[in-house]
């Protein structure tokens, strides 16, 4: 049994018929070929596939492509300037080295914008704790914390979309 | 400083754009046209006859391709996973090498062993086929410790090791360091577990493998630390192809720790089922399967011993060790507890009797290999936690204790094989006591106990051996393959240059830190320098990216193939300037003949070279490319000196580092922004390892029973603190760059220091890792009652 399913991705309105079982992970990746949203748990524990959905950071593992029907969604290949200008928060994590081998990235970029969005001046006991949705195990936090902390004073909680 | 010279600088990494813009290629990425998906059966018991597999229901679902058992892969002589390092026993007979079938014949050994593997037109058909494999088991007793699997009656997991013994193995003069501690002052002995971890890259392993008729070949995307090691062993030792009829590609990989250095069943059975199938097969593992069947690190159990004089000064030191591999021997599971581990273990010290024996395991476990640190973190800890303990019995202070024991000496010889070339460990101790505010602890410990709080200090003081290994040395150890590295460097007409290694980035930065290497070499721009790795179809050969070797080898290579480059441009210079070879310098990116004003820029002779119209072609071949292979005389030596601060709620049994403080001789450093990121994420995880993760396997069923993130802790932002990192350089005697290599000695340092501040606050001897608020309220409480 196949549904059709509508919704508008960095800007652009997009559909494609799917199963209704299929997650919106798979949406995105397999469907739209928008291959920067990872899966790294299958569980809504890793964060690595987290997107931003009608305004919020939304882990796209753990509901179906179904319930994203009509949403605005901004994805990770979305974030930057359509010049290729990094966003304030990803020019945050190449300055301070928050990234290594870069597979929980495009979830850690949008978990930060939302964690600066939702508390802009964060101390670091905050940032540590918001970021408990997100699992890294290259960099140990260290430098993704300072990134954060960095791109609260360059716009980094602000999302063009 | 010159103005290309970019050593030691924090260069911004060149491969940063594409993983913060989603446009790294990972393996799951890669989309193959016609590919189909495989889910691979696993077993859902630790120990099981089976007994019947039958097929014909999954087949008739919708969109399966092909089905194959453990029997379609005996019928098509597919061999079995190889053991890439033989230990001999004690007694001289080779160790025991059980079958290791990439698909289950006729018995499974651990909670998912690959029993069969689906292969459909979506992943959801195949996995919905697999759920119609009709496979029946005799459930068999199973054990999982060890300890248990060794006594007698326990179950057996394979008729050529009747007593589940894989060899007993030895090193150093036993009756020597029973004589020291016969006559010793005081003798510390402790016994431990050091628990199993399972490494959780973030970026599941995943393969995508495609079949040719055409011309008979293959490709095998795979997310892998050694393309051309998983190439040989597939190739020559598994399915019997031709090499050369193979290309492995690893693309961007997500992190590997380890995990993703070994030959897999998986990566074997999808190649081999692309060609029964003529199509590609794409795998990529659930989160689930990660846990049940990447091999897992460490398990040890140990009873160690350290013998003192009056003075505290070490005699000897008896370590046993029960090392559980798991089910089947992983590529090296059998190196990491013995040549990785017991050579360690004089650590920073003078002591100059060591024996050590080990008795490695099978169990009905996931299969154990190595793992960020691989053997050198058991070994620090034996090591640290011995001296720590020795200096508190001995009523010493524990740093004093490690002043008196210092190796100060070089180049020094162990009585475990190995010699270190270089070291300062008194200046690294130093820095860090300094950068600790140690002299400020005991106020802090009065302030916190003002608020009921317990407070601690614990150093730890390690050393490792990277940059693995002169060839000749691994291959008298027991190891099956060389251990040198390749690298070509490819001068474009430009003067652009395209750099070839046969190490593997996968985290580590690899693109960035070797380019400033030959950037700085040849007087270009960074930019102007691409480093290509992770692909069997371009880069000559290679040995991968484990044990901290990739710039103290890998790196070499590439030095190595740069004089070739520099030396070729002097013969093309002097013809072009009309010189003299011998009167021709290069600095700076330009050919000179000395004491005069003529000369030639860089891309200058690099045209000259491919556009060789005024060019000594008697003499010269035209063209600049050349590589370099590289075998190291010796290990590299990193060592340092970690002071750890705890703070614990005896009211909770929650611990808090109040303050870590990493001091680290990697050598030469090229990068420093990259080294401290490694020092970072090494050093969580050995947090990890001391405080929050633990494998568990059920000791009745052999179930697993952290099979999930929910269940097994990998640590988050809020369960680490920031570190205060620091640097000594005592540059590598035998490499010209003055490397030793920097991957791994966070998590090789981080959990003794720790352990060694959680006992000091609790006051207690031990204390089990990991060190969960239950363990540390059970021990703050047990002494206050």
């Amino acid at each position: 049994m196949t549904v059709k399913v509508s919704m508008s991705v960095n800007g652009k309105p997009v559909s494609g018929e799917v199963e209704e079982r299929t997650l919106l992970v798979s949406f995105i990746r397999e469907t739209l070929r928008l291959t920067g949203t990872h899966v790294g748990c299958d569980t809504a524990q890793c964060g690595a596939c987290t997107v931003v959905m009608d305004g919020r950071a939304v882990k796209s593992c753990n509901m179906l492509a179904m319930q994203a029907e009509g949403a605005e969604l901004v994805t990770i290949e979305g974030i930057a300037e359509p010049d290729g200008t990094l966003h304030p928060m990803q020019e945050a994590f190449r300055q301070h080295h928050g990234l290594q081998c870069g597979f929980c990235t495009p979830g850690m970029v949008i978990s930060a914008i939302d964690l600066l969005k939702n508390t802009p001046n964060p101390t670091e006991r905050e940032i540590r704790e918001q970021l408990d949705g997100n699992l890294c195990r290259c960099t140990g936090y260290h430098n993704i914390v300072k990134a954060i902390a960095a791109a609260a004073q360059t716009g980094g909680g602000v999302l063009r979309r | 400083m010159s103005a290309t010279n970019f050593i030691g600088q924090s260069v911004k990494r060149k491969e940063d754009y594409r993983f913060l813009t989603g446009e790294g290629t990972y393996t799951d990425d890669v989309v193959l046209p016609r590919q189909t998906h495989a889910c691979f059966v696993r077993s859902p018991h630790a120990h099981a006859k089976i007994r019947k597999i039958a097929k014909d229901k999954a087949l008739k679902a919708p969109g399966v391709v092909a089905i194959f058992t453990g029997e379609d892969i005996a019928a098509a002589k597919v061999g079995g996973l190889p053991c890439g390092w033989l230990i001999t026993d004690v007694n001289g007979a080779p160790m025991k090498e059980p079958p290791h079938p990439v698909l289950a014949q006729g018995k499974v050994r651990y909670v998912g062993d690959h029993v069969a593997v689906v292969i459909a037109e979506s992943i959801e058909q195949a996995r919905d086929a697999a759920d119609l494999l009709e496979t029946d088991y005799e459930v068999l007793p199973a054990v999982v410790n060890a300890s248990v699997a060794r006594a007698q009656g326990a179950p057996v997991l394979h008729d050529i090791a009747p007593d589940n013994t894989c060899y007993v193995w030895g090193i150093g003069d036993k009756a020597a360091v029973d004589k020291a501690f016969a006559s010793a002052h005081h003798v510390t002995t402790l016994e431990f577990v050091n628990n199993r971890l399972i490494p959780n890259a973030i970026e599941p392993r995943a393969a995508n493998a495609q079949y040719s008729r055409s011309d008979e070949s293959y490709t095998l995307y795979v997310a892998n630390q050694n393309p051309h090691v998983e190439r040989l062993l597939m190739t020559a030792f598994v399915l019997g192809l031709p090499e050369h009829k193979v290309r492995v590609v690893a693309p961007d990989v997500g992190g590997g720790f380890g995990s993703k250095i070994y030959l897999y069943a998986e990566d074997v059975v999808l190649t081999w089922a692309a060609k029964q199938v003529n199509r590609p097969v794409k795998w990529t593992a659930e989160r689930a399967e990660s846990f049940q069947s990447d091999a897992h690190g460490r398990d040890h159990v140990t009873r160690a011993e350290l013998a003192l004089d009056r003075e505290g000064r070490f005699l000897g030191m008896r370590v046993m060790t029960t090392a559980n591999v798991g089910a089947y021997l992983s590529t090296f599971a059998s190196c990491v507890p013995t040549i990785l581990y017991a050579t360690l273990l004089a650590g920073q010290y003078t002591t100059p009797l060591i024996y050590c024996e080990v008795t490695a395991v099978f169990t009905n476990t996931a299969p154990v290999d190595a793992y960020r640190g691989a053997g050198r973190p058991e070994a620090t800890y034996v090591v640290e936690r011995l001296v720590e303990t020795a200096a508190r019995e001995m009523n010493l202070e524990p740093a004093e204790i490690r002043r008196r024991n210092f190796i100060r000496q070089f180049p020094y010889q162990t009585p475990v094989a190995l010699q270190y070339d270089t070291g300062n460990y008194e200046a690294t101790l130093a820095e860090a006591i300094q950068a600790a505010d140690v002299a400020g602890f005991p106020g802090r410990k009065a302030e916190a106990a003002k608020r009921g709080k317990l407070r601690g200090l614990g150093y730890a003081c390690y050393i490792e051996a990277c940059g693995i290994a002169p060839s000749n040395i691994a291959g008298s150890l027991g190891a099956r393959a060389g251990l040198f590295e390749a690298g070509e460097v490819r001068v474009h007409p430009t003067g652009k240059v395209t750099v070839f290694t046969g190490s593997h980035s996968h985290g580590q930065g690899h693109e960035t830190t070797f380019a400033q290497v030959v950037a700085s070499r040849l007087g270009i721009a960074v930019e102007d320098v691409d480093i290509v790795h992770g692909d069997t179809g371009k880069v000559l050969f290679g040995m991968g990216t484990y044990g901290s070797r990739s710039i103290a080898v890998g790196g070499t290579a590439i030095v190595k193939a740069l004089d070739k480059i520099v030396a070729k441009g002097r013969k093309i210079a002097a013809h072009l300037l009309e010189a003299s070879e011998a009167d021709i310098e290069f600095t700076d990116g330009v050919f000179r003949v000395a004491g005069t004003d003529k000369q030639a820029p860089f891309a200058q002779v690099s045209l000259a070279a491919y556009v060789p119209h005024n060019y000594p072609l008697d003499k010269l071949e035209p063209g600049l490319n050349e590589n370099a292979f590289y075998d190291p005389t010796n290990f590299t030596f990193p060592a340092g000196s970690y002071v750890c601060e705890v703070e614990v709620d005896p009211e909770t049994g929650s611990t808090q580092i109040v303050n870590f403080t990493a001091v680290d001789d990697f050598g030469k450093i090229i990068n420093p922004m990259i080294v401290e990121g490694q020092v970072h994420g090494g050093l969580v995880q050995g947090i990890g390892q001391a405080l929050t993760e633990a494998c568990v396997y059920d000791t009745d069923s052999g179930q697993l029973v952290t099979g999930s993130m929910q269940d097994y802790c990998v640590p988050r932002a809020d369960d680490v603190p920031s570190f205060r990192i620091g640097t000594k350089e005592t540059p590598c005697t035998h490499n010209p760059l003055g490397v030793k290599g920097c991957g791994e000695a966070g998590a090789i340092g981080s959990p003794a220091a720790l352990i060694n501040a959680l006992t000091d606050a609790l006051g207690v001897r031990d204390l089990e890792m990991p060190a969960t608020p239950q363990r540390v309220w059970r021990a703050a409480n047990k002494k206050a009652a």
